[in-house]
């Protein structure tokens, strides 16, 4: 007769990703190194954003920026083009998002020594990467006008997640029929605690709320 | 792909686990999975198919689904519902403000050893 033998698991998929991304969190502490993981659909700004972002803080703070992307590096050479800080390339091998095993391999090639703040600019998506805690200290999502205000509706997840939501492109509101007062309830409905900063990117507008919102969260994080 | 991320973090904690128990085969890994976990039940078993079958251990192992019904609680008045069927608005008495009781589930519920 055959023996069937059955073992008990019950363990969710990401506890051990879980475990890693704290592990990491704890070291950053210890290092004074502040990582931040900046997710979005692709095209609704991230690279444009930090490029922004970057030039507001970097004679304030030491920058590195790691981009992520299935396979092209065009991200990282554009940060390092516009802004000169250290930039560096994280292919994720076809995968969709980046788990915190894969973010701490990412730390070890850039100069920590060096950085107050490492900004993660994760893989375009709005459900893998809400899903893979990457062992940042903050989240923050760019949600575009053209993406419409319902989307916190549609990805719950991902926007429970984030700190801050920064809605960009908000120079192209008047052709869309995007409702901000509505896109902020549908956040907040999601994530009370949640801070929703309006920007264009492509003009500066706005910028230099996120960038402040950066500088006291670094400032805090290495007390 | 999603799904095929998902199966390489399911490998590696089945062989883990085999290992701890001493296991050489492992015959089928059940899963449970929430009816709004993101995962698309069929992806996730072709996905297993494909990797699985790179794998000494694994080879022929079925990846069975359980799959678990998603449910939402609505704090305007108190009650529960099946998400599916109505989404955030509660059917009871309308209120948005609902959230997820159950039903986002990425687990590994068994492994089960035929020899
Ligand atoms: N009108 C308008 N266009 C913008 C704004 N910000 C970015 N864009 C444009 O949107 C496009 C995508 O911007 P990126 O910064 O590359 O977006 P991304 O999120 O980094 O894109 P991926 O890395 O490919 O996911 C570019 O053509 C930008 O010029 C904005 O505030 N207004
Ligand atoms: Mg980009
Ligand atoms: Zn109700």
């Amino acid at each position: 007769m055959e023996n069937v033998k059955i073992i008990e698991i019950k363990k969710s998929v990401f506890e051990n990703n879980d475990r890693a991304a704290d592990e990491l969190r704890g070291e950053l502490k210890t290092k004074g190194v502040f990582l931040l993981n900046l997710m979005s659909s692709p095209g609704s700004g991230k690279t444009t954003t930090l490029i922004q972002t970057i030039n507001r803080l970097k004679d304030k703070i030491r920058i590195a920026v790691m981009e992520a992307d299935i396979d092209s590096d065009v991200d990282a050479i554009k940060i390092k083009e516009a802004t000169g800080v250290e930039s560096i390339q994280l292919h994720t091998g076809g995968m969709c998002h980046l788990d915190a095993e894969m973010t701490e391999q990412g730390l070890n090639n850039v100069s920590m020594e060096q950085a107050d703040l490492v900004i993660l600019e994760n893989v375009g998506n709005l459900v893998c990467p809400a899903e893979f805690d990457t062992g940042a200290v903050k989240n923050a999502m760019i949600l575009s006008v053209p993406e419409g205000h319902d989307k916190p509706l549609k990805y719950p997840l991902m926007f429970s997640i984030c700190d801050v939501v920064v809605i960009n492109k908000i120079d192209v509101l008047p052709y869309f029929d995007f409702d901000m007062e509505k896109c902020k309830e549908y956040i907040h409905m999601r994530n009370p605690k949640a801070t929703v900063i309006p920007i264009c990117a492509k003009t500066g507008e706005g910028v230099e709320v996120f960038a402040e919102w950066l500088l006291n969260e670094v400032s805090e994080w290495k007390r | 792909m999603h799904e095929l991320g998902i199966v390489f973090y399911i490998i590696r904690d089945v062989k883990k686990a085999a290992q701890e128990h001493g296991v050489e085969h492992v015959s089928a890994v059940v899963m449970n999975i929430g009816e709004v976990s993101t995962i698309v039940p069929e992806y996730l078993t072709d996905c297993w198919r494909w990797a699985a079958d790179k794998e000494e251990l694994l080879r022929g192992c079925e990846l069975k689904i359980e799959p678990i019904p998603a449910v939402t609680h609505c704090d305007g008045c108190g009650k529960e519902y099946p998400t599916v069927a109505h989404g955030k608005i509660c059917p009871h008495c309308g209120s948005e403000k609902t959230w997820l009781l159950r039903g986002n589930e990425v687990e590994i519920k068994e492994l089960i050893i035929e020899n």
